[in-house]
């Protein structure tokens, strides 16, 4: 215990920036997958914009990359997050390539929501007339939302273990925290300690999407 | 002129399957629909009724024919314009699909929106049309908290939203019981009458034509095979595909397996009459049997009413010696339509 007393202020401040990384990502990526995700979504054959050859790279470019282990993807990426942000380590590096990585996962779980709204709903809004982009952004995330809450609510649990590696690009957070404070001091309560916050702030956000998630589905 | 007119129209599909045969789901239709009609296409599952009236409203497009709608070629329409030719359609489905994300009122507001329909006007139309189908009380309600003849009201009073000229329903009763269906087909009813909608009714539903329709097409296999008036077809269906049809629709006609069960308990010679529109009284019938010593029994049969016009079938076990029933039978054919039953071996 007196090895954590004197850490708790970074301790705080770890937390403070596990948040600004996830928050971060979970907007970009977030909204990376969305984009992505209808994407795969309306291509497919018998949807909105069903073209194959579209299907065929969305497709395929999510399967090259979803399934990279996060820290090798951060190690290869980084070339690009500096191109892009300007740096290619600290939280900014980590953020992009966080989001980057996310917006391919999230794009799964996005098409696999949507795809749970009945054909014959959007067939409904085609004949009255709808066109498919208003049936795309009226009708099928409204459809879809309660899920959609879900699966964004479970990303965020995936960005907080990934978030976890933000040190190996010099980037801060619980991670971070824990490895350099904790592990390399020999201070296992200290360890504990980053791994008591990162499950309080699961447990938050799991309730929060929850309860989202409940009065969209009404139930 | 026809409010809908389709000819020569074709439907296929590529194989599902690579190697697979080509699917023609309509093939060589033609059909004509008049303004004010109620026209009732029925058929068996997989006939290509679904397609034929996806096909009015461009969710389907034709793979070759013509088809006009108010005399505006829709085969050749761009996407904008079938837009607007889709205001003037409104369409009900069997699983009512209702968005679920939205109120009763938001469903029946979503067309209005779609038509720019001023703000300020969707909520007194909303209102207006919650009223005629006798569900103002539920405009806050969500679609999970009605029963299906409730979602089917909503499904109708969302598709009259922008007051469209013609109602495709598709199979709209298949899904509910037989009260619920009767109220929602009386529904129907008032929409033609009040509103002077024209309605396309797909179905295999024997009630729904009965009930409901002015004009019926019997299709098989993608083509129509046989249309005309209601009673003209159900009574007296010319063609071997629609007899096969009407005969499991239409009550009093034995099955070829109730035939069968029938020939075991009557060995004699079995005869059904065809009594149609009241030009033959069966009591004359009966005398003719009667006087011509031959007895009877009534083992199968049905009446049917079709908006007051009446037929029937009744099948008889006849009794006798050979030729007083050939006589009996040689004079009631002049009065009803007989149809023997082959003889068992």
């Amino acid at each position: 215990m007196n090895d954590l007393i004197p850490l708790l202020p970074k301790l705080w401040q770890a937390s403070y920036e596990t948040l600004y990384i996830v928050g971060l990502s979970l907007i970009f990526g977030g909204l990376g997958g969305l984009i992505l995700g209808l994407g795969l979504y309306t291509t497919r054959s018998n949807s909105l914009f069903s073209n194959r050859p579209v299907f065929g790279v969305l497709n395929v470019l999510v399967n090259v990359f979803r399934p990279i282990p996060f820290i090798i993807f951060l190690a290869a990426a980084q070339p690009l997050a500096r191109f892009v942000t300007g740096t290619g380590i600290g939280n900014t590096a980590i953020i992009f390539t966080l989001s980057l990585a996310a917006a391919f996962g999230i794009s799964r779980i996005v098409e696999q929501n949507l795809l749970t709204v009945q054909p014959g709903v959007i067939e409904a809004a085609r004949s009255v007339g709808a066109s498919r982009s208003r049936i795309m952004l009226t009708l099928l995330i409204p459809e879809a939302l309660g899920p959609l809450i879900l699966g964004y609510t479970f990303i965020v649990v995936a960005l907080v273990d990934m978030s976890a590696v933000a040190g190996y690009v010099g980037g801060g957070g619980l991670g971070t925290f824990a490895i350099q404070y904790g592990y390399r001091q020999f201070h296992p309560v200290v360890t504990w300690a980053a791994v008591l916050v990162i499950i309080v702030i699961v447990q938050l956000v799991q309730f929060l999407g929850n309860y989202l998630a409940r009065k969209a589905l009404r139930r | 002129m026809p409010l809908i007119s389709l000819r020569d129209v074709t439907k296929s599909y590529p194989p599902s399957s690579r190697g697979g045969a080509v699917v023609h789901a309509v093939q060589g239709l033609n059909l004509d629909i008049e303004a004010g009609d109620i026209y009732g296409i029925i058929g068996y599952s997989g006939a290509g009724k679904s397609t034929l009236v996806r096909l009015i409203n461009a969710l389907e497009d034709a793979t070759s024919g013509s088809i006009l709608v108010d005399g505006d070629e829709v085969t050749r329409m761009k996407e904008s314009e079938l837009r607007r030719l889709r205001l003037g359609i409104g369409m009900i489905f069997q699983q009512f699909n209702l968005f679920n994300s939205k109120t009763v009122a938001g469903n029946v507001a979503y067309p209005l929106e779609v038509a720019k329909t001023p703000r300020a006007d969707i909520a007194p139309r909303v209102a207006e049309l919650l009223d005629f189908v006798g569900l103002s009380d539920k405009a806050r309600n969500y679609p999970e908290q009605l029963s299906g003849g409730q979602k089917q009201r909503v499904g109708i009073a969302r598709a009259l939203a922008t007051s469209p000229r013609i109602l495709l329903a598709d199979e709209a009763t298949s899904a509910l019981d037989p009260e619920t269906t009767h109220e929602v087909l009386e529904l129907l009813k008032r929409v033609n009458t009040e509103f002077g909608v024209t309605i396309v009714v797909i179905t295999h539903e024997m009630d729904v034509i009965q009930t409901l329709a002015t004009k019926v097409a019997v299709m098989d296999g993608g083509r129509i095979v046989e249309q005309g008036d209601v009673f003209d077809v159900f009574s007296k269906p010319t063609e071997a595909s629609s007899q096969r049809f009407v005969s499991t629709v239409v009550r009093g006609v034995p099955s070829d397996a109730e035939l069968v069960a029938l020939r075991q308990r009557h060995p004699g010679r079995i005869v059904t009459l065809s009594f149609r529109d009241g030009n033959t009284s069966q009591g004359a019938v009966f005398s003719d049997l009667a006087q011509a010593g031959v007895a009877f029994e009534l083992i199968y049969g049905g009446i049917n009413d079709i908006r007051g016009r009446v037929f029937g079938h009744l099948t008889l076990a006849l009794t006798g010696y050979a030729d007083a029933v050939d006589r009996a039978l040689a004079t009631i054919a002049t009065k009803v339509d007989v149809t023997e039953a082959p003889s068992h071996e």
